[in-house]
């Protein structure tokens, strides 16, 4: 697909193809707030030398953060998994490959989302409680 | 593929796709790695180092620079699809995007490497 002399792909008329582009605008937006503001947490208010097991106890105690990493995990990875679709779908013309790689990612988002939710979901720091009392 | 006849569109489109594969690549990694955090915290802390390696440490400054641009010129994407006389400053707003990225990227990046200079 070529871009518009404005850098933008040009809006599909219907069906599939419209609605994904609309669905890459509105995660879009969401993202802006969710995705930059983890970075910013995460990577200048915080940074790696800070965040370990603890940290991450600590954080997941109440609702909130989960809920909020819940979202930028859904909308990251359907966004990213989506815009990888049209990528290979512009750079790989042959039918059989293509959907031979088409259904490989489409599994492996399936698989990553199922894993990342989970871990969000069901983390429980309390029962590792006595492995973390020595950890400093 | 053929290169079309160039120009800020070509440049930002190109850019808008290598910056969200780079990222997506980013998220399958990370996605793997909290998952980890199950196993208790032993496992989770001890593979840590990873992430705080100088290598990893200058790799993530470049993962800021990613999703920042592509932050950027998505919302440039925005102004251009849904108001139609943006389409006549489509340069003027790439140019601006690029400012921005700049006011944003380098005090990001100042605060990011400052705790890793010396570490070398």
């Amino acid at each position: 697909m070529m871009p518009s002399p404005y850098g933008s792909r040009p809006k599909p008329s219907g069906g599939f193809e419209l609605a994904a582009w609309l669905f890459m605008r509105v995660s879009g937006i969401l993202l802006l707030g969710l995705a930059l503001g983890h970075l910013a947490i995460m990577h200048l208010v915080n940074n790696v030398d800070v965040i370990d097991f603890q940290f991450v106890s600590k954080r997941y105690a109440g609702p909130f953060w989960r809920i909020y990493d819940l979202f930028l995990l859904l909308l990251a990875l359907t966004h990213g998994m989506n815009g990888l679709r049209t990528v290979v779908d512009d750079f790989i013309q042959r039918p059989p490959l293509r959907v031979g790689i088409q259904m490989a990612l489409y599994t492996l988002g399936f698989v990553l989302l199922i894993l990342g939710s989970f871990t969000i979901l069901t983390f429980r720091p309390e029962q590792f409680v006595n492995a973390a009392a020595g950890a400093p | 593929m053929s290169l079309y006849r160039g120009g800020s569109g070509m440049v930002s489109y190109y850019l808008h796709r290598l910056t969200g594969v780079g990222v997506l690549l980013f998220l399958w990694l990370h996605i793997v790695d909290i998952t980890l955090i199950g196993w208790g915290p032993k496992l989770f802390n001890e593979l840590l180092f990873l992430y705080r390696h100088p290598f990893f440490r200058v790799l993530e400054v470049g993962l800021v620079a990613a999703v920042l641009y592509h932050a950027l010129n998505g919302i440039r994407i925005l102004v251009i699809d849904f108001w139609e006389g943006a389409t006549e400053y489509h340069r003027q707003l790439f140019y601006a995007e690029l400012i921005l990225f700049a006011l944003g990227f380098l005090p990001a990046a100042y605060l990011m490497l400052k705790p890793v200079v010396g570490r070398f």
